[in-house]
């Protein structure tokens, strides 16, 4: 294995530079917000000509901008805390089922991550009217957890596939019902695949832009939502104050889970 | 001791599409009988395990535990003791968890199942252990770990799948007496699956040998061994030699049987004197001869081509060692190991 890294001076050189130059890629535009946001400056301008905090105080002073950070963490929250159930209890039936319903089912349940997030927010939108759901936050929290369920399926599932199934078997034989096999075995097993889940579920909330659009109301907005339409309306560094944040949030986030998935 | 139960099984018959697993099958089990289910792979054995145990749906017949019947009855509400082909312990629970494990789901107050658990424990010979995690144990200690867990909250039945078949050979014979000693103790019913025929011999009251999905026969080990009746059973139970009755001969001159005979190898003698005058002589030429130790294994040619196997105990060979290949051999067996298979043609 060792010939597949170049030994020239040169070659390294160069193998460095590419990989420095898709990281730069990767991050730069994420990274160029975090001056912007503290700019003193009225206008988004790059390089900022004077530093302040002042953006940052008109988003935590903002209700507007506080009532979306809440509305997004509630809806992150419980989106990840029905997906995650769901998702475990669809892939250990995938899972148990086997063989071409599995398949099919399985096709059908990750067909919300594969078709375009505006035709699933068309169509959620309809059927949400039907049921005078839209503007609700329960509305919204629907097209969010079947957002959701496929990122967990897909964590799960291969979790999942090496799993020890007579462990199952030797519970329920114990004394164990489905429910106490699935709480006292499975579980506990699969703490680091259901954490991952959780936090993907998570974020793919939080992230969720157009369903919100379509379907929250002035009241219940959503964080990308508010941000999308204050980016129509007003162009000023809060935008850029937010991004920061938000990035901030996940980065640390990520970085807890994925600490504790090490130790 | 636990008041152990009875086992009915009534014409049990589980198909996978056109596979048939279990083609009506009937047993009656009493109450603490150690019963062995013996076949190759594929004999249907462990889907008759899995039935009991409750994770087959039979497509009909009964399943009766007792005079209870159990045929549609969730598996955790069987009481039955499974231990595993390969164990299935908890890996996220250390020893003592493992085997409180039922008792808890039985609600059974703390400190009683903790000295349950530690009493089974002990009587496995794994006092010491409770706090062990279960990857820091040898294969022997976890399945002890898997019999304690098993027998820790009395069930009346035990169903044993294949159990030592993952351990070496020592250890394997070790544990077949420790698991035939503590169904002894506990007087519990149990069935126990193998493909091993020596295991089945050594550890059983009776044993069931199974074939695509049928028993062949069940009875004591030695009837098995000694009077299968059928020619699978005669061939699965160790080197049996089953001939025409054209190419046998009474010692005596009379007449033998019209049906096909088996022979076991180590039934026959290369001196007439031991074997009495009702006894049988096969004439044949010898092909090979191997010595294993304990005893010869010679392979002699009959007389239209047949191969039989014939197993001569070292202390009796003194004259095996100077026999040639082509030499004409004859083999005597006594009358008693001559068994006639019932409706077999050789």
């Amino acid at each position: 294995m060792l010939e597949a890294y170049p030994d020239g001076r040169l070659a390294r050189i160069l193998l460095w530079s590419l990989c420095a130059l898709v990281m730069a890629f990767l991050m730069l535009p994420t990274l160029v917000v975090v001056p912007l946001s503290f700019s003193a400056s009225n206008l988004l301008e790059f390089p900022p000509r004077a530093y302040s905090l002042r953006w940052y105080e008109t988003f935590f002073a903002s209700a507007t901008w506080m009532a979306a950070l809440r509305t997004s963490l509630i809806l992150g929250t419980l989106t990840a805390m029905i997906a995650v159930p769901l998702g475990l209890l669809a892939s250990i039936s995938m899972n148990r089922l086997g063989g071409r319903a599995a398949v099919t089912i399985q096709g059908v349940l990750l067909t919300p991550s594969i078709v375009p997030g505006i035709l699933l927010a068309i169509g959620l939108f309809f059927v949400l009217a039907a049921q005078h759901l839209v503007g609700t936050l329960f509305g919204v929290l629907v097209g969010h957890v079947v957002l959701a369920i496929p990122v967990a399926c897909i964590v799960l599932l291969p979790a999942l596939a090496r799993f020890d199934w007579n462990q199952v078997q030797a519970a329920r034989s114990l004394g164990a019902n489905w429910p106490r096999a699935i709480g006292g075995i499975i579980v506990p097993q699969l703490q680091i695949s259901l954490l991952s889940a959780t936090l993907m579920a998570f974020l793919t909330s939080l992230d969720e832009s157009v369903i919100s659009i379509f379907v929250a109301s002035g009241q219940n907005s959503t964080l990308p939502k508010l941000m999308f339409l204050s980016l129509r309306d007003q162009i000023d560094p809060t935008i850029a104050a937010i991004s920061t944040l938000w990035t901030v949030i996940v980065v640390v986030v990520v970085l807890v889970v994925t600490l504790r998935q090490k130790s | 001791m636990m008041k152990s139960l009875p086992i009915t099984i009534d014409s049990v018959r589980k198909t996978y599409g056109s596979y048939v697993a279990l083609d009506d099958v009937s047993v009656d089990i009493k109450a603490g009988e150690f019963l062995t289910l013996l076949g190759p792979s594929g004999s249907g054995k462990t889907t008759l395990l899995m039935a009991l145990a409750g994770f087959v749906r039979p497509d009909s017949g009964k399943l009766l535990l007792g005079d209870r019947d159990i045929t549609r009855l969730a598996p955790n509400r069987r009481d039955i003791g499974i231990v595993f082909q390969n164990y299935a312990l908890f890996p996220h629970m250390n020893v003592l968890a493992n085997v409180e494990y039922p008792l808890a789901l039985r609600r059974i107050p703390k400190a009683e199942a903790r000295q349950r658990a530690l009493d089974t424990l002990a009587r496995v010979k794994l006092d010491g252990l409770s706090e062990r995690g279960i990857a820091a144990l040898s294969g022997g200690q976890r399945q002890r770990v898997a019999l304690a867990r098993a027998i820790v909250f009395e069930p009346r039945v035990m169903l044993m799948d294949e159990p030592l078949s993952a351990l070496d050979k020592n250890l394997r014979e070790t544990m077949q007496y420790e698991i035939r000693r503590l169904h002894d103790d506990l007087g519990i019913t149990t069935i126990y699956v193998t493909h091993d025929q020596r295991e089945a011999l050594i550890m059983s009251d009776r044993i069931a040998v199974m074939n695509s999905g049928r028993i062949q026969q069940i009875d004591t080990p030695q009837r098995i061994y000694d009077r299968p009746s059928t020619r699978f059973v005669a061939e699965f139970m160790g080197e049996a030699n089953i001939v025409a009755p054209g190419s046998v001969r009474r010692i005596d001159g009379a007449d033998a049987s019209r049906e096909a005979l088996m022979i076991r190898a180590e039934s026959f003698h290369l001196d007439a004197k031991l074997v009495g005058r009702d006894g049988v002589a096969l004439e044949g030429t010898l092909r090979a001869k191997a010595f294993r130790g304990e005893n010869w294994l010679l392979t002699l040619a009959l007389e239209g081509g047949q191969e039989i196997l014939v197993c001569i105990p070292a202390a009796l060979a003194s004259g095996c060692a100077e026999l040639a290949s082509g030499q004409r051999v004859t083999a005597y067996a006594p009358a008693a190991k001559v068994h006639a298979i019932p409706g077999a043609a050789a």
